[in-house]
């Protein structure tokens, strides 16, 4: 039972934190369905940070793999933000292509360090056990990451930003009405910028969260499951609010973390169900959801509308 | 009134054209580039290989036995691309091709496998599981307002699961690939109508690659030539005005994202039911064929012809890439391309109105 609420834990953590990304990216406007790929970067950035580390002290490697695997997802995102903002390209190939670009690169960059160390090593793992002891609290057999525990405070940060600062609503204003924001001073490429490489750094957190759930190392053929379009199945299901994204993320964390363990539980090992199933589950729930949910969606109106100036 | 001459960058189909050439040279620039900070010594050489493909091979009838297996994944690839592009032209972004295209695989092995049915009822069980799963992303699309692109990425997780479940009573037993279908079930193998003569008895070769390209002549007929085609394209350029003039958008949406389905169903009968790829049960990443119907489809400048040409090239620096020495470059760099050139399709927008904002600018100046 403890190690369902650790998984829950975690991959809900996963969840909110690249939720929240998309939260901040379409509230300013632009539709970022490059989430996955800022995934995979962060957790590229993350794993090579943690395995370069290696033993060092807890708290260097807690901070290190945070700011790496923050900083690499914010850096990612700026091919959207170039694209989408000061060229008004559509805003779905380009996340597409950021996905796909981001499984190729990554892949590609840990062959090629892989094949420079050893060059019978062709395989695309990247290991980081040692350091990942330093980011799990032990507290009796339960364990809890301090990921989880930056992803609790940047959600209250996030919570705080959107509706209490004069920067989110600002941000809000632009993903509501460009044209109005736009009349009464705000600028509408800044504020759209910003948005994007906040969600940027809040998804590549959320990949190297992803990638530490439970495993020690991780194959980057294999990307990031779709996590990253779970996450905005949770933005949706959540009405970009920071506290329903959070509630819908634990539901959401909950399936993902069955799969994990249900073998665990007597009552669901006896009912034979074949591990696909539980594979599936999460995928089917979030369609479920979004086919109840999206009907009356708040989503912010001028959302993946390039901004044009002359339409003012 | 004289009829004033058009610059040449401001016809259509030659920015088209200029835009993908463009978007080709960067995205090899951009593969060039990576290939010299992995290993500076062989760079030129193994983007060469990439560019080569089955040229490397000294000898004739191994380039041709080679070029047939490029042709082979060009197919499916070409149907994938197709369906893509036919759901792009109602403002569809059909990234569920990839889940279709999965349904397809399973449907066909199954009938093939498992039921020991002719090849003729595997493509159409291919067809229809194709259209099965595009439906239900019409079918949210059209009336609960689901984006098509979360939908979509969804069911091609739930379909890897589910054909992973459905072939794993038909696999091998001391391997994770099902059983072949020349062992099991030759019928179930598309007629090769003797054109593995044409390249040194590949027997992968068969009615699929010229198929596709008929499926391709047909699109660009529906789209261009018919009164439906006509509609879908209104719907895509504006949906209300479709509504407006008695179009029915719901219905619309729906059966494009059926054929679209479909396509990507018939694609992938066109590569299992040749027998060159087996299915892994145990495989936890879904195909890359839909995704890279996404770069063929955006580099053919949204055309069916085009499509067919900027297909066999995805594919030929596709295959290109596992001809480089493994142990120096990874084979994924030609992936790599592909994403790179489907980014900078996202530009081609913008490139056009640059071109035609010189043009323009232009005429005005030679006028006064």
């Amino acid at each position: 039972m403890s190690l369902l609420i650790q998984y829950t834990l975690i991959f809900a953590s996963v969840l909110m934190l690249v939720a929240l990304g998309g939260c901040f990216s379409e509230h300013s406007g632009v539709i970022n369905l490059g989430l996955e790929g800022i995934m995979v970067m962060g957790a590229l950035g993350g794993a090579l940070a943690m395995n370069a580390m290696g033993s060092a002290s807890a708290v260097v490697v807690i901070v290190g793999t945070i700011v790496v695997s923050a900083l690499s997802g914010l850096v990612y995102s700026i091919l959207l933000a170039v694209a989408s903002i000061n060229f008004s390209a559509d805003q779905t190939l380009i996340g597409t292509a950021m996905n796909m670009l981001a499984a190729a690169a990554a892949t590609v960059a840990v062959k090629s360090i892989n094949i420079a160390e050893n060059p019978d090593n062709v395989s695309s793992t990247v290991v980081y056990g040692a350091a990942k002891k330093s980011l799990i609290i032990k507290i009796g057999s339960f364990q809890l990451s301090w990921l989880t525990i930056v992803a609790v405070v940047l959600l209250i940060a996030s919570y705080v930003i959107l509706y209490k600062t004069r920067f989110g609503l600002r941000l809000m204003a632009c993903g509501e009405h460009p044209q109005a924001a736009d009349s009464v001073g705000i600028n509408v490429a800044k504020m759209r910028w910003a948005g994007v490489l906040i969600s940027g750094f809040l998804g590549g957190l959320g990949g190297i969260t992803y990638i530490t759930a439970g495993v020690s190392e991780w194959k980057f053929e294999t990307g990031v499951a779709g996590f990253g379009f779970l996450a905005l199945a949770v933005m949706i299901f959540g009405q970009w609010k920071p506290i329903n994204i959070a509630l819908a993320a634990l539901l959401f964390g909950f399936f993902r973390a069955l799969s994990n363990v249900y073998s665990g539980f007597d009552f669901l090992a006896a009912l034979n169900i074949p591990g696909s199933i539980y594979n599936m589950m999460p995928y089917i729930i979030s369609l479920l959801v979004l086919a109840f949910t999206s009907k009356n969606s708040r989503a912010p109106k001028a959302e993946g509308i390039p901004y044009d100036k002359s339409v003012r | 009134m004289k009829t004033e001459k058009k610059s040449f960058f401001s016809i259509p189909a030659v920015q088209t054209i200029l835009a993908s050439v463009l978007c080709i040279v960067v995205g090899l620039l951009v593969g060039y580039i990576v290939l010299l900070v992995i290993n500076p010594k062989g760079a030129t050489e193994a983007i060469v290989t990439l560019l080569k493909n089955y040229l490397i091979y000294p000898s004739t009838p191994a380039k041709m036995k080679y070029l047939g297996n490029t042709l082979v994944k060009t197919a499916p690839l070409l149907m994938c691309a197709l369906s893509i592009q036919f759901c792009y032209k109602t403002g569809l972004f059909n990234i569920g091709a990839a889940g279709q295209y999965v349904a397809g695989a399973g449907a066909c092995l199954f009938c093939a496998l498992q039921l020991k049915l002719p090849w003729i009822v595997c493509l159409l069980a291919a067809a229809i599981a194709g259209a099965l799963f595009g439906s239900i992303v019409g079918l949210l699309k059209a009336y609960a307002n689901v984006n098509e692109v979360i939908s979509g990425i969804m069911l091609n997780w739930i379909g890897l699961y589910i054909v992973n479940m459905l072939l794993s009573g038909v696999k091998e037993t001391s391997s994770p690939y099902t059983v072949t279908l020349s062992s099991t079930n030759k019928a179930a193998l598309l007629p090769t109508l003797g054109l593995e003569k044409m390249f040194s008895n590949n027997t992968y070769v068969t009615v699929a690659i010229p198929l596709s390209i008929i499926f391709a002549i047909v699109i660009w007929v529906i789209l261009n030539k018919t009164v439906f085609g006509y509609e879908l394209q209104a719907t895509g350029f504006n949906k209300d005005a479709a509504r407006y003039s008695g179009m029915k958008e719901k219905k619309n949406i729906i059966l494009t994202l059926m054929i679209g389905g479909a396509l990507a169903g018939i694609g992938a009968a066109f590569l299992y039911l040749t027998g060159y790829e087996q299915w892994s049960v145990t495989q936890t990443s879904v195909p890359g064929m839909g995704f890279n119907g996404i770069a063929a489809t955006f580099l053919g400048g949204l055309h069916p012809i085009g499509t067919i040409f900027s297909s066999y090239f995805i594919q030929h620096i596709t295959s290109g890439g596992a001809f480089l020495d493994k142990n120096v470059y990874p084979s994924q760099i030609s992936d790599l391309i592909s994403a790179v050139i489907i980014y900078l399709c996202g530009f081609v927008l913008f490139f056009k109105m640059f071109l035609n904002k010189r043009s323009n600018a232009k005429k005005g100046g030679t006028s006064k």
